[in-house]
């Protein structure tokens, strides 16, 4: 049986459990006097057959899912002939590759021993008993736990309490599916990392100053030994995250003073989902924006005032980054000045304050740490941006300050370090990985900064 | 409406209509829908024929009043009767309500509070007001009293800007309360301090009227009594107007009483004649509790 047809099944169990559950109640409740006898309402003992149906069926269904293809193939392992069984752990895996591949049928390799076909057969045939099996367990577990659950239905069984414990249980599940990932990627770029500290000293790729990673692939090539000074990289994503700041802070906290201040509340309710779209365009789009318009502008107007510009200058990314990232400012701005309670406004209008008086000293210091949360939030984005960068800031790394030269920043490496075929036991592909987890880290810290100013700002006013 | 005016002057006026000559003829003309004397001796504010629209409702009908120097007025009434709105009015706080449009004659020592080259920064720091929910800034006790004076540059040092400080908060009656904790932060203070706070962050800037607009509406008793006494110790040097919705508060607190009734101002009088021997059917039967 295939899965969706299994889980059509299921689906039909589970809802017929939900009418037979609340039918079994009612008709419990009739004798007693109504359905007031009941402990609960009637849906939730239905809910509640419904859940012994579904919940140790799937259970099982993932269980199988995580754990079948390992037992088969440890099957299929020994049934392999001696020869092949005590190969090499790498050599063993390529094997069983080549026996999946040739069980479904997607290789047709004559070359290969009989004892291929063979173990592929094997493996087809437990597979296909397996899947029989599987079906045949979900669907008895169905049936039975919903039995059990029917049977549990008595007026005064407490059902709503139940079902109540299940759905918290699943809520519970769902915040710890976001934390376990978060884990997971640390752990699984951390592992990396730590390979390539293994090739790599802490200290020199974290202090050192200059950035080639070119290894020779082969020994035979002619190649430098790469260099894996990470800093020119940090100082790159700095300056252009600083210029994207630069740009973004003023304006979009001026557009918020102004939103939320200044503007009439209609002009209010268009203008903010506009500058909103901003954010929402493709940063790709963006890229070939400060690729194709911006940096010529840049290098045309450096040379009137005789400066030497790179064609792809930092200016230009930084600049069109800081335009991408307004909207953070200026919309989280615009919700923290909101939120600054109209009695504050009203204190200072009252003792002769002007307006600019007011906003200058009232309003926006009360609402500071929500500004504060916003501008770092577009500081994240900013760090994190490799689109832009990579159109229109370069690849080199240069290590420099002068917004007028062309460098790098860490993501536009991850991305050239990791682009077409790699190796992945080399210091150069391992590099993005120690890369991504210091990005990882300053993010992280940077979110966390972020995280204290804002519970900070709860308890400001009121 | 014609037809209105055309019956009036037929039918004999009603008859707890005060007659003319108990009243200066020009505020008994303005003021025809009010019982009572509008005017007082040495008055601070004055208005005549005050309306107030929020966008199509008419809030405030016709209404005219003098505030005098030295006394505290009551305003009372039930709930939506244009109290609070008439206050609002007198420092221009209707002014950042969109919809709200102001007409009328509405002065401040004779001069018009809403010709176009009045400040409004200026009249504001003359006529200060007390909102019903205690509205401390979130900064330091001192900063919230000296907020006003710094806005306006009334201390050339620290040391005017500390006296400014000290003596507002000892006028509230806060100083020995606070003195050791200036720095804390203003929100942190109990309701009734928090009230008194701002209170001493009004006089700070040396106002001539001080609004209030159910200063004690959010207090326990106990804090109520204190700034009732702090009322008391006030008006000998400050214009009082407070919106009440306390008839004891008013009768204890107040010279004058005017009562609102569905925008309009029905009966104005010294306080004690108000509660004891009110002239409008209306006012009778508000101030003995038969509705409000």
């Amino acid at each position: 049986m295939r899965l969706p047809t299994l889980l059509l099944i299921l689906a039909a169990i589970v809802l017929a459990a939900f009418f037979l559950g609340r039918q079994r109640a009612l008709s419990l409740a009739r004798p007693a006097g109504g359905v007031r006898s009941l402990h609960s309402l009637p849906k939730y003992y239905g809910y509640y057959a419904s859940l012994g149906a579904v919940v140790p069926g799937i259970a099982l269904l993932l269980m199988w899912a995580a754990f079948s293809d390992s037992l088969i193939t440890s099957r299929v392992v020994a049934s392999l002939p001696e020869a092949l069984r005590n190969q090499p752990e790498a050599q063993l895996s390529l094997t069983l590759n080549d026996i999946r591949n040739l069980a479904a049928g997607q290789m047709q390799d004559e070359s290969r021993s009989a004892e291929f076909a063979v173990a592929a057969d094997l493996y087809n045939s437990l597979r296909d008993s397996s899947r029989k099996v599987l079906a045949g367990l979900v669907i008895a577990l169905s049936f039975s736990g919903f039995a059990l659950a029917w049977l549990q239905l008595r007026p005064q069984f407490r059902a709503r309490n139940r079902v109540e414990a299940v759905v918290r249980f699943m809520l519970v599940l769902a915040s710890l599916l976001a934390i376990v990932t978060t884990i997971g990627i640390l752990l699984s770029v951390s592992f990396e990392a730590l390979r390539f500290f293994r090739q790599v000293p802490v200290g020199e790729f974290l202090f050192g100053l200059s950035w080639s990673p070119q290894t020779a692939i082969r020994a035979d090539q002619v190649g430098s030994s790469g260099a894996f000074g990470a800093v020119p990289l940090f100082v790159g994503t700095l300056l252009i995250s600083g210029i994207a700041l630069l740009v973004a802070v003023p304006i979009g906290l001026m557009i918020a003073i102004y939103l939320s201040e200044y503007a009439r509340p209609r002009l209010r309710r268009i203008v903010k989902p506009v500058l909103e779209v901003l954010a929402g365009i493709p940063t790709v789009v963006y890229g070939y924006f400060a690729a194709l318009t911006v940096a010529p502008i840049i290098r045309l107007a450096g040379q009137q005032l005789g400066l030497e510009v790179a064609s792809e200058a930092a200016l230009g990314a930084g600049l069109v980054m800081g335009i991408m990232i307004i909207p953070f400012v200026s919309s989280l701005s615009d919700d923290a000045i909101n939120a600054v309670p109209q009695a504050m406004r009203d204190g200072s209008f009252a003792l002769g304050a002007t307006r600019s008086e007011t906003i200058k000293r009232v309003v926006l210091p009360a609402a500071l740490p929500g500004i504060v949360g916003g501008v770092l939030l577009a500081a994240s984005r900013a760090i994190g941006e490799t689109m832009i960068v990579v159109m229109a800031a370069g690849l080199s790394a240069n290590l420099s300050f002068n917004p007028l030269e062309s460098v790098t920043t860490v993501t536009v490496q991850i991305v050239t370090l990791l682009v077409g075929d790699q190796e992945f036991d080399s210091p150069k592909t391992l590099a993005a990985f120690a890369l991504g987890l210091m990005l990882f880290i300053v993010t992280l810290i940077l979110n966390v900064i972020a995280l204290q100013v804002v519970r900070r700002y709860r308890e400001q006013y009121e | 409406m014609l037809i209105m005016d055309k019956a009036q002057d037929v039918v004999a006026p009603p008859a707890d209509t005060v007659p003319a000559a108990a009243v200066p003829a020009d505020a008994q003309r303005l003021a025809s829908d009010t019982v009572g004397d509008v005017t007082a001796k040495d008055a601070v504010i004055c208005v005549r024929g005050g309306n107030v629209f929020y966008g199509d409702t008419h809030a405030l009908i016709n209404v005219s009043l003098d505030i005098g120097r030295n006394e505290v007025i009551a305003l009372i009434g039930p709930s939506g009767c244009g109290k609070s709105t008439f206050l609002r009015c007198l420092n221009r706080m209707n002014d950042t309500i969109e919809s709200a449009r102001v007409k009328g004659d509405f002065r401040l020592d004779g001069q018009d509070m809403y010709a176009r080259d009045t400040d409004v920064v200026m009249l504001r720091a003359r006529v200060g007001m007390v909102f019903q929910k205690p509205n401390p800034f979130p900064k330091s006790i001192y900063e919230n009293v000296a907020y006003g004076a710094r806005i306006h540059g009334l201390a050339a040092n620290r040391a005017e800007l500390d006296d400014i400080v000290y003596g507002s908060l000892e006028r509230a009656g806060l100083v020995d309360e606070v003195k050791d904790r200036l720095d804390d932060p203003g929100t942190g203070l109990s309701g009734g301090q928090q009230q008194r706070l701002c209170i001493a962050r009004t006089i700070a800037v040396n106002p001539e009227v001080i609004l209030m607009d159910e200063p004690c509406s959010a207090l326990d008793p106990i804090a109520t009594a204190r700034i009732e006494d702090l009322i008391d110790e006030l008006s000998e040097k400050y214009a009082i107007a407070i919106v009440t919705h306390s008839m004891q508060q008013a009768a204890r607190v107040s010279n004058r009483t005017a009562y609102f009734h569905l925008g309009r101002i029905i009966e104005v009088g010294p306080t004690d004649k108000i509660f004891t021997n009110p002239a409008h059917k209306l006012t009778e039967d508000y101030v003995t509790g038969r509705f409000g």
